[in-house]
């Protein structure tokens, strides 16, 4: 298929098929077939056996080859019925870090009693046949929710969209390709990558220390992950409940000081590395238990500790100075 | 690359290239079965494969090979050899997906060079199975995910589906007459009779089984003793071989007195010859066709494929009561000096009797008396090969017999030729018709009388009696070295093999000869009226279409059906009264968070609708299965007022 002719296709898929914020239900309107190049060779051969068929009037030779065309026929369907008829829901991708990849989760639900092989998911390159992505291969059993990771490399920070997938199979004599587009509202958060060899700036508190805020028993601030020989009463069972691991939990007294992670203390040059720097801060002032707040330029969060500040903090350094993506309704 | 799945491959090839083993050279099956083990011993231990200097070695040997078995690189068989060849070479290169591609089209490739040699029913069988490991195998090269079932359910659906496809493919795709292009010379093996006769060529004959051709008799159904089809006439003897020979002029044969005629339809078997067989004498035949001058009846081409017509013969004639001077002194040409004393014989004969009638009863007397011994196992005879079998040996077949005599009839001065040609045939009376084998395979002599033409003498007749009239088998003691099913058959074995050969019989006429004039009979029967190819190709379009719509609908009925199960119609339900309350559920709003929403502006339905959204949810999406709680479910929507 020329060029021009594959853009144009293109657009007319994407204007019939817009992006989706629910479920997807694969139907004959947005499912689309081709023959594949190992189509085009058999169709081939299958011309040469018809030829030699027709010279040598070999009868049986007229009935291999036609069983052979209609097989080729037969499997269009069944590629079709592959796909056809499978909800698809978009699932949460947990943020990362610049450089590491992320896991776009999606549910493949096939209700039919008919299992689904060897469906392929790959981002949406500009050629058919000559897509350099490399797919991902799944089957769906029947009457199951198949949930399926979609890695995508992170390579800057900010919102990270996959864009159009590709949902495709050659399934099952790899003939023909069969194929949907799903364009989900789907969004992962990338943390800019932590620079290396970064300390702790000095106190930006009056007194220029940053003070370590002991573990202790009055105030709870957060929940750590369970390590082996924590009190059995400091777990947290309704986390457990909720299926997100043993954690414990942490307990402080504040000692009154904080540190507060300013963006002009970094003294970095470029805008990427003072915020992978604060990164690094951030993490490694989590880490060390103290109580930290965060100023950057367009505003402020107060000081405080937990998984939950430091993911706030992260989360609007990861943001900083970006335009901001509509949530499309 | 995936240790099952190159044993799929390996079983694929070893089923398409097994049946060409019996008619490669030995040095190619055997290499190709070597290529084999090498590959599964490869598959089996995990080794690595050969190197490709080694296979570029192994395959420019093998082509100089097969240049020195064949002398040249053109034809079919090479065709074939080097198709094997290449598939069992292209094996040890077998590394990824598009080799086994390769390899999976060559296969099917491959299973039509097969039809060359045979396209019989267990052919097709065998065509099946293979075809099946073939798709297997291809599928599980697609989805390697999938165990062996699963694999071979989808292949077997495949076949299965497509089967009705390709019956009305085969029905209705117009057929073209080939050949395309100019046959390879080799392109037809050639069986049965030839245009000449030596000792011995005629019992090596008798020893096949292969059909020759099958007759149904229309209404009357002559004599055993008359069921003599005319082959190949021959004239010429050079002392030991008969052969047609060639005549420069063309005499139109007169026949007169014509009675008894019969009419049947014979299929003949392709033996890549001319001639047509048919019944003394033959009159008229639904071919294109000539007769000769000495009565052969032959087609404008060699017969490449299986060929019925329908024939008028006449049992009683009288043929070429004129016969042309020219071609009275053919028939009594002699060779040089061989053979003196069956001359000397033959002279004393002529000076004892008084016409050449009496001599012919003489020569029949003297085969009678003198203890002849008809045998597929004749002893060797000589230069002098008339004379040592009148006088040393005295044991042969009908060829030994038919060539004596014409020999004594010519040295009486009595034209006389030889005629081969079949006798009899083997009714069956599953298909009502008989089959007429190359072991019914025989010869005998024609004498020209004057006032009587051309008259058949058949020698054997006088020394085995049960040839003529029952068969072979009649006329051979036990210990013969016949085929096992010329001898006497139990009962069953009998009946079995004529039901298979009725079943062959129609399997020829209704799949293998299938061709433009059938095709076109076949659909006028079915009531097709002005046959032309565009209406056959819509007619097939449209077939295909209906029967793969009718699939379609099949395959995909459970998809089409609409997804709502009584939880989800419930749910939708109450939704829908809630929007007539004037709180619409938005399309991308989740049970939840409707629920929420729901609850927030009406606080009377918040805890039940709140409810409700959970267990709809655990329902739909937890995978939960339990009757009761749908139940309960249902119960619940259906109770909620609003």
């Amino acid at each position: 298929m020329s060029a021009t002719l594959q853009q144009r296709f293109a657009a007319w898929a994407a204007r019939r098929q817009r992006i989706d914020h629910g479920v997807i239900h694969l139907t004959q309107r947005s499912i689309y077939i081709l023959p594949t190049r190992q189509g085009f060779m058999l169709a081939f051969v299958l011309l040469l056996m018809l030829l030699g068929d027709i010279n040598y009037n070999l009868s049986l030779g007229y009935v291999l080859t036609f069983l052979l065309t209609m097989m080729a026929v037969m499997s269009m369907l069944h590629a079709f019925r592959n796909l056809a008829h499978m909800e698809i829901r978009p699932g949460r991708a947990e943020p990362v870090f610049c450089g590491e990849v992320a896991q776009f989760m999606l549910h493949f639900d096939n209700r039919s009693k008919l299992p689904r092989y060897q469906l392929c998911l790959v981002q949406t390159g500009a050629s058919f046949w000559n897509n350099t992505n490399t797919p991902l291969q799944f089957d769906a059993p029947a009457r199951q929710d198949t949930e399926v990771a979609f890695p995508l490399r992170a390579t800057q920070r900010g919102w990270l969209q996959p864009g159009r997938l590709t949902l495709y199979t050659e399934f099952p004599l790899g003939l023909f390709y069969c194929w949907s587009y799903l364009h989900f509202d789907m969004r992962c958060l990338v943390y800019p990558k932590p620079l290396h060899d970064a300390p702790l700036p000095p106190g930006s508190s009056p007194d220029g220390t940053g003070k370590r805020s002991m573990a202790g028993d009055e105030d709870f601030s957060g929940l750590r992950k369970y390590t082996a020989g924590d009190a059995l009463p400091r777990i947290a069972w309704k986390a457990y409940a909720r299926e997100r691991g043993l954690q414990v939990k942490q307990f402080s007294t504040p000692l009154g000081e904080e540190l507060l992670l300013d963006y002009s203390d970094t003294p970095d040059s470029n805008e990427e590395e003072k915020l992978a720097r604060m990164t690094h801060w951030v993490l490694d002032a989590e880490a060390q238990g103290l109580r930290y707040g965060l100023r950057l330029p367009d505003g402020e969060i107060l000081p405080s500790n937990g998984l939950a500040h430091r993911d706030e903090c992260l989360r609007r350094i990861a943001l900083f100075n970006l335009p901001v993506l509509e949530s499309r309704q | 690359m995936n240790q099952s799945l190159v044993y799929g491959i390996l079983l694929s090839i070893l089923m398409v290239i097994a049946p060409h083993a019996d008619h490669l050279p030995v040095w190619v099956s055997s290499l190709s079965a070597g290529l084999l083990l090498w590959r599964t011993w490869i598959a089996y231990s995990g080794n690595k494969l050969p190197k490709r200097w080694l296979l570029m070695l192994v395959t420019f040997a093998g082509t100089v090979g097969i240049i020195f078995s064949f002398h040249t690189l053109f034809g079919r068989e090479v065709g074939v050899t080097l198709l094997v060849m290449l598939a069992a070479l292209k094996l040890m290169e077998l590394r990824d997906a598009r080799d086994a591609m390769v390899l999976v089209y060559l296969a099917c490739f491959i299973i039509i060079t097969n039809f060359f040699y045979s396209q019989s029913i267990p052919t097709a069988l065998y065509l099946l199975a293979t075809l099946m490991v073939i798709m297997t195998t291809w599928v599980h090269l697609q989805v390697q995910s999938i165990s062996l079932k699963p694999r071979m359910r989808i292949a077997s659906v495949l076949l299965l589906q497509a089967l009705p496809l390709t019956l009305i493919l085969f029905i209705l795709f117009p057929r073209v007459q080939g050949p395309l292009w100019g046959l390879p010379q080799d392109a037809y093996a050639s069986s049965g009779l030839d245009d000449r006769m030596s000792p011995g060529s005629l019992s090596r004959l008798s020893l096949s089984e292969a059909v020759a051709f099958r007759v149904a008799y229309n209404d009357k159904i002559p004599r055993r003793d008359q069921m003599y089809w005319r082959g190949p006439v021959l004239w010429n003897f050079d002392g030991r071989t008969w052969y047609a020979g060639r005549t420069a002029f063309m005499v139109t044969p007169k026949f007169t007195e014509l009675e008894q005629p019969v009419d049947y339809v014979v299929t003949l078997e392709p033996h890549n010859k001319r001639w047509l067989f048919a019944l003394d004498m033959p009159d008229k035949l639904s071919v294109k066709s000539t007769l000769t001058d000495d009565f052969e009846m032959l087609s404008k081409d060699k017969i490449h494929a299986r060929l019925r017509y329908t024939a008028r013969s006449n049992l009683v004639y009288r043929a070429n009561e004129q016969e042309s001077p020219r071609q009275l002194q053919r028939a009594l040409q002699l060779p040089g000096k061989f053979d003196p004393r069956a001359r000397q014989l033959a002279v004393e004969w002529r000076a004892g009797s008084k016409d050449d009638a009496d001599i012919v009863r003489t020569a029949l007397g003297y085969f009678n008396k003198q203890g002849f011994v008809y045998t597929l196992e004749p002893p060797p005879v000589g230069q002098d090969s008339i004379d040592d079998f009148l006088f040393s040996t005295k044991q042969g077949f009908c060829e030994y017999y038919a060539s004596a005599f014409v020999f004594l009839m010519r040295a009486a001065n009595i034209p006389a030729r030889v005629v081969t040609g079949y006798l009899g045939g083997e009714f069956n009376d599953v298909g009502n018709y008989y089959i007429v084998r190359q072991s019914d395979a025989h010869a005998w002599a024609e004498v020209w009388l004057a006032g009587q033409g051309w008259v058949r003498v058949d020698p054997t007749a006088v020394i085995a009696p049960n040839r003529v009239e029952r068969g072979l088998s009649a006329a051979l003691s036990d210990n013969a070295i016949l085929p096992f099913m010329e001898r006497n058959p139990p009962l069953w074995m009998r009946s079995l093999r004529f039901n298979l050969d009725a079943l062959a019989n129609q399997w020829n006429q209704w799949v293998l000869g299938y061709d433009t004039e059938r095709q076109f009979a076949f659909l006028t029967r079915l009531g097709m009226e002005s046959i032309t190819w565009q209406k056959m190709a819509l007619d097939m379009l449209s077939g295909l279409g209906i029967v793969i719509a009718l699939f379609a609908l099949y395959m995909l009925r459970h998809l089409f059906v609409r997804q709502t199960d009584k939880v989800q119609t419930a749910w939708l339900k109450l939704c829908r009264k809630l929007g007539n309350a004037g709180l619409p559920r938005a399309a991308h709003e989740g049970a939840q968070d409707y629920a929420a929403r729901v609850a927030a502006s009406r606080s009377d339905l918040a805890e039940a609708i709140r409810d409700l959204a959970m267990r709809y949810s655990a329902l739909r999406y937890g995978m939960q299965d339990d009757e009761y709680a749908q139940r309960d479910f249902l119960q619940r929507a259906r109770a909620l007022k609003i």
